[in-house]
């Protein structure tokens, strides 16, 4: 077993001057010092991947600015689900006894590191280079190709969608450091541009630059320690043409899985860290898991059912959807905040319900890799 | 059938797919192999370019300013009568579960598949 030991995570959105390590720096300082632990208790590094530093080795690049050696590192990749496929692969490794404590971080300055041009070709890359980017495809055109047959066979509607973005805007509204807090409505999302019908602005994420860190440890190394209780994976595609179904994806077996390893059921679950790059991938999580009936993560979040004080609080800082979105560490956000709100240190959104059990997941590409993560509060 | 299939991908006006002798499964993105089987004994083949809107939607913000100047243009997900799977850019006003054609649009010095209300 493993343990979630210290957090930490910048401010997301707009930061001159802010380069991927520094940004990384700043989390990995942050999470160290949350766990009570030095740089000579680290002997362990699991990174992501920069788009704005493409490197060979980025672990071992940012162990050495920040003044590490450990005897475990290297990178994981596999798009937005690197966050949470990098604290599954340390929670097994320490569960393998190749490390007592691995930091694990990531930080990019993606929004002022390079173009919008930039990102978004880069980000298309993950089409298929022959078949599917030659046609000016992107991202949210991938997601708004999903969220087209979702909706035609579950009934889902650009309304439902709207509710989610509006309950990640009201979290992030409350919460320092977010990159989105101007309070939005329903109505606005639905007045927002179109970028790929049926998906509006409001319904993507932001480009942001930030940072996150945590450290997963072998020992609860203070009070606030939380215990990676179950995980598991599905990786059932990479490129939307080959995807075996546009209704039913990886989250389905991946979360199962994970439930089962966790030895608890959906209902148990008392806070939700779910990826949400767009509100269609929220919708389609929150429902294949089981938080919500097919068709009914709109309704449910317009009744209050997502809210803080509701059933199942979920992405309480606001998301990737208005915390903002970094790369890799976007989703390492979710956890971090997950973390604050499981060991009662949120301060002013500290949620009422006091969960005991967290569900995390994460989707990476097209809907293509999925990582599920149970974490338990034992004390 | 003779020949190597017209392919959009390698600039000539038509769409194929690969099919496995062995096996029957038939599939979209070239590979040499068969990715159920695993056999070698698979072939190019010509689409009949006929088949249903599976998903679609408009790219209003392009990826690059060549792309920008055509903006907006539908992408939809088209399932060949083949039983293939394939992306195409789609003509205006197309819903999910409307019988295409496809056709090959000029571009550069090659073509790019886009699907058609078939009358
Ligand atoms: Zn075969």
């Amino acid at each position: 077993m493993a343990w979630i030991t210290g957090v930490g995570v910048t401010p997301y959105g707009r930061h001159e001057g802010s380069s991927t390590v520094s940004l990384m720096s700043e989390a990995a300082t942050a999470a160290l010092a949350d766990a009570g632990l030095e740089r000579r208790d680290i002997d362990g590094l699991v990174c992501g991947y920069s788009t704005t530093l493409p490197h060979l080795m980025l672990s071992t690049l940012f162990a050495e600015h920040f003044g590490i050696v450990p005897s475990y590192a290297h990178g994981v990749q596999v798009g937005g689900a690197s966050g949470l496929a990098m604290a599954m692969l340390s929670h097994l490794v320490v569960e393998g006894g190749a490390a007592r404590n691995i930091l694990v971080v990531a930080g990019e300055n993606r929004l002022t590191g390079q173009s919008r041009d930039m990102t978004m070709q880069t980000l298309a890359q993950a089409g298929q280079h022959r078949y599917e980017v030659p046609l000016g495809a992107t991202i949210p055109s991938y997601y708004a190709l999903i969220a087209s047959r979702y909706m035609h066979e579950i009934g889902l509607r650009s309304e439902d969608l709207a509710e989610l973005a509006v309950q990640m805007r009201r979290n992030a509204v409350r919460t320092p450091g977010a990159h989105l807090r101007d309070p939005i409505t329903r109505d606005d999302v639905l007045a927002s541009k179109p970028i790929a019908p049926p998906l509006r602005f409001m319904d993507c994420c932001p480009i942001s630059d930030g940072g996150a860190a945590f450290v997963i440890s072998k020992d609860p190394v203070n009070a606030h320690s939380l215990r990676i209780r179950g995980c598991s994976q599905a990786h059932t595609h990479q490129h939307l043409t080959e995807a075996p179904s546009l209704v039913e994806f990886g989250a389905g077996p991946s979360s199962s899985r994970a439930f089962a390893n966790a030895g608890v059921g959906v209902a148990d679950i008392g806070y939700a860290a779910i990826y949400d790059s767009f509100t269609i991938t929220l919708a389609i999580l929150l429902e294949e898991i089981g938080f919500s009936a097919r068709g009914a993560s709109g309704r449910d979040a317009a009744a209050g059912r997502y809210a803080p004080d509701g059933a199942l609080p979920l992405n309480t800082h606001g998301g990737l959807l208005s915390y903002g979105h970094c790369g890799v560490g976007g989703a390492l956000a979710h956890v971090v905040e997950m973390h604050r709100q499981l060991t009662r240190r949120a301060g002013d959104r500290q949620i009422p319900s006091e969960p005991a059990l967290a569900l995390l997941h994460g989707d990476g590409g097209i809907m293509s890799s999925h990582v599920s993560m149970v974490v338990e509060r034992t004390q | 059938m003779s020949g190597t299939p017209a392919d959009w991908t390698l600039g000539q006006p038509g769409l194929a797919y690969e099919a496995c002798i062995a096996c029957g499964r038939n599939w979209y993105f070239q590979r040499g192999f068969c990715p159920r089987c695993g056999s070698t004994s698979v072939e190019m083949r010509a689409s009949g370019c006929q088949g249903t809107v599976h998903a679609i939607t408009t790219v209003a913000r392009a990826p690059s300013p060549e792309w920008q100047a055509r903006a907006p243009y539908g992408i939809a997900l088209i399932d060949l009568d083949e039983g293939v799977r394939v992306m195409t850019h789609a003509e205006p006003d197309m819903a999910i579960g409307d019988a295409v054609n496809i056709i090959f649009s000029p571009m550069g010095s090659g073509f790019f598949p886009v699907a058609q209300q078939r009358s």
